[in-house]
């Protein structure tokens, strides 16, 4: 479950100056669903494109068990892509879209059509298999583009940002159907995406990446709670981040001086001195709120500016007197209770365990 | 408004004049073909098939027509392949000098058909290929490649770009992605140039008068006929000759408008 399928050693790609991936340097585990997230042009889509060949790295090997691979021909490799574009072939049926590898790989037309039909209905568009593929849906689309690769029954399959075309609805009903599918077949998932909900939603683990390197991997409640540093607690949204200067060390504890007040953080796996400049994060969904000046230590005094809805979550944003913005993320009954509107001043406060301070970089 | 109207107005009687000035005399051929008179005067004579038979019965002709037949459905086939290959080179590669290979491929139309005709013939004779109907065959097929390309060209532009890269990440080699996505994908286009540089082909004087030497084709023998005397049989053999051109032309944009369409819908 563990060992690792993959093996990226220090590749870098250059197009001209530009340099797409710089130094990249991790595992991709066998059986495992990887996402690997970061905003536009960070350089997931040429790592995913090097992993199928599309892209050679300029320097730096990618291995596949012991197998050097990057000079292996895309054809040659078994890393079939599922593309965001999706890349189907509007001249073929549904049913001779799913063929299509097969056909390549020069298996006979009637086991062809046999495993083509056999993906088709276990993506439950069986009956869609002899209809063109302009006159599907988008869903119906995106499963066929999904039945093609999977019917290659390859050991890692590679998804560059599938579900970005979809319909909000139709995306939590794929991510269901994608996990469904990694569990039951046990192959590696590698998903590209720009979207912290698909990638924690469906990911064992995530990869983010910035500027062609690596911020953070970790499973997603990692980089959820313990975001390592700056860039990936902005990225990841939702999050208080504040920065100072540390006043006071006491035992296992420090005091940082904010422009919006003084906050106590833990220091159980960063060493802090005094007078350094330190930042650190309280997710939004640790956040409590009250109407009085709580008692404990660490407390923001701040006016509501404006509320989100998402579901049965709400989101708060807002201001303390310096302009620092707060958020804070709470379940809409719990909220009710306050009977809010824009303007109040209201008080935030949290745990000191909550707090997660940053390492600079 | 109102404006809108009146410019819709005189722009559809605008249109319609320049139809009327370009088909009158192709309408008037047509009409004089089964004009029993020698001389195309009104009124009219009766109605005869006469020119159509003597033409039908005049050898030259016949080999003449056979001639244009093959010259052009050769150079179809050449000018397409020839298209097909420089507009593929043009989409997926990028290389040094391609500013001047597609201008090199897209010339021959921009060159006076005179001149054309002429270097062709100086060219040919220099090196021992004229008055053969390869000759024709080659010059046409370079008059003609730049037509099959354009069509192609748009087409090629028109295919997600991800099309050749999918094919390949599942198993297809280049030579058969080629086979399999793009020729697939473009033969609307492929068919759409066949029929135009047949058409080009079928049609052109200029160049097949001066390479073709013996094996003379349709629209040289008119030339011919109408150099002799005046015969009708020239209005009943430019009947035949627009007639096909011009469907040619509209099976070209028949299949040039389907796959507009198609590539539309969502």
């Amino acid at each position: 479950m563990t060992a690792p399928l993959v093996i990226f050693d220090k590749v870098q790609k250059h197009f001209g100056d530009f340099v797409a991936v710089n130094e990249l340097d991790f595992e991709i585990r066998e059986g495992e669903f990887l996402a690997i997230m970061g905003p536009s042009g960070c350089g997931k889509t040429t790592t995913l494109r090097m992993l199928a060949g599309l892209d050679t790295p300029t320097t730096g090997e990618i291995r596949l068990g012991d197998k050097v691979m990057n000079d292996v021909a895309p054809h040659e490799r078994d890393t079939p892509l599922v593309w965001q574009s999706l890349a189907l072939f509007p001249f073929l049926t549904a049913r001779e879209n799913v063929e299509f590898g097969l056909k390549m790989r020069g298996v006979g037309k009637v086991e062809r059509k046999e495993r083509a039909l056999k993906w088709l209905d276990k993506m439950q568009i069986l009956e869609f298999a002899d209809r063109d593929i302009s006159t599907l849906s988008g869903g119906q689309k995106q499963r066929v583009a999904l039945a093609r690769s999977l019917v290659m029954e390859p050991q890692i399959l590679l998804l560059d940002e599938p579900l970005s075309a979809l319909d909000a609805h139709l995306v939590i009903r794929m991510q269901a159907v994608l996990t469904d599918l990694q569990r039951e077949l046990g192959i590696t998932f590698v998903y590209v995406t720009h979207s912290q909900s698909e990638a924690f939603a469906m990911a064992d683990r995530v990869v983010i990446m910035g500027e062609g390197e690596i911020a953070q991997i970790g499973s997603p409640k990692d980089i959820y709670r313990e975001p390592a540093n700056q860039f990936v607690a902005e990225f990841v949204g939702r999050n208080n981040i504040l920065s100072g200067t540390v006043a006071t060390l006491a035992k296992g504890s420090a005091m940082i001086t904010t422009p919006s007040g003084d906050f106590t953080v833990p220091m159980n796996e960063v060493t802090l001195n005094e007078g350094q400049r330190a930042s650190f994060v309280i997710s939004a969904d640790l956040v409590h709120i009250a109407k009085g000046k709580p008692n404990g230590e660490n407390a923001a005094h701040c006016k509501l500016i404006s509320e989100e809805f998402v579901g049965s979550m709400v989101t708060l944003f807002l201001e303390d007197r310096t302009g620092h913005e707060f958020k804070v993320q709470m379940q809409e009954r719990e909220l009710s209770k306050f009977d809010l509107t824009g303007g109040d001043e209201i008080w935030l406060s949290w745990d000191t365990q909550s707090a997660h301070v940053l390492n600079e970089s | 408004m109102k404006t809108n109207r009146v410019s819709n107005i005189v722009l559809t009687i605008y249109v319609a004049l320049i139809f009327a000035f370009v088909f009158a005399p192709i309408i008037f051929s047509m009409i004089f073909s089964f004009n029993s008179q020698r001389f195309p005067t009104i009124p009219l004579g009766s109605f005869t098939t006469e020119w159509y038979q003597k033409i039908l019965a005049d050898p030259d002709v016949w080999e003449a027509a056979l001639n244009s037949l093959i010259v052009s459905c050769s150079t179809a086939v050449i000018a397409t392949f020839l298209g097909f290959c420089t507009a593929y080179s043009d989409y997926r590669y990028n290389f040094r000098f391609k500013g001047p290979y597609l201008a090199l491929i897209l010339l021959p139309p921009t060159i006076p058909l005179i001149i054309m005709a002429l270097a062709m013939l100086a060219w040919f004779s220099k090196i021992g290929m004229s008055g053969q109907i390869y000759s024709i065959i080659i010059a046409h097929s370079v008059l003609t490649a730049p037509f099959a390309m354009a069509v192609i060209r748009l087409r090629l532009n028109q295919m997600d770009p991800d099309l050749e890269a999918a094919a390949w990440n599942l198993g297809g080699s280049e030579w058969a992605t080629m086979r399999h996505v793009i020729i697939p994908f473009c033969m609307p286009a492929i068919a759409s140039g066949l029929f135009l540089t047949a058409a080009v082909s079928f049609d052109e004087f200029a160049v097949s008068w001066f390479v073709s030497g013996l094996n003379k084709t349709l629209p040289v023998i008119i030339l011919e006929i109408v150099q002799g005397n005046i015969d009708p049989q020239v209005n009943a053999i430019g009947t035949f000759v627009f007639l096909i051109s011009m469907t040619l032309v509209v099976l070209a944009q028949i299949f040039f408008a389907s796959r507009q369409l198609k590539s539309i819908r969502p």
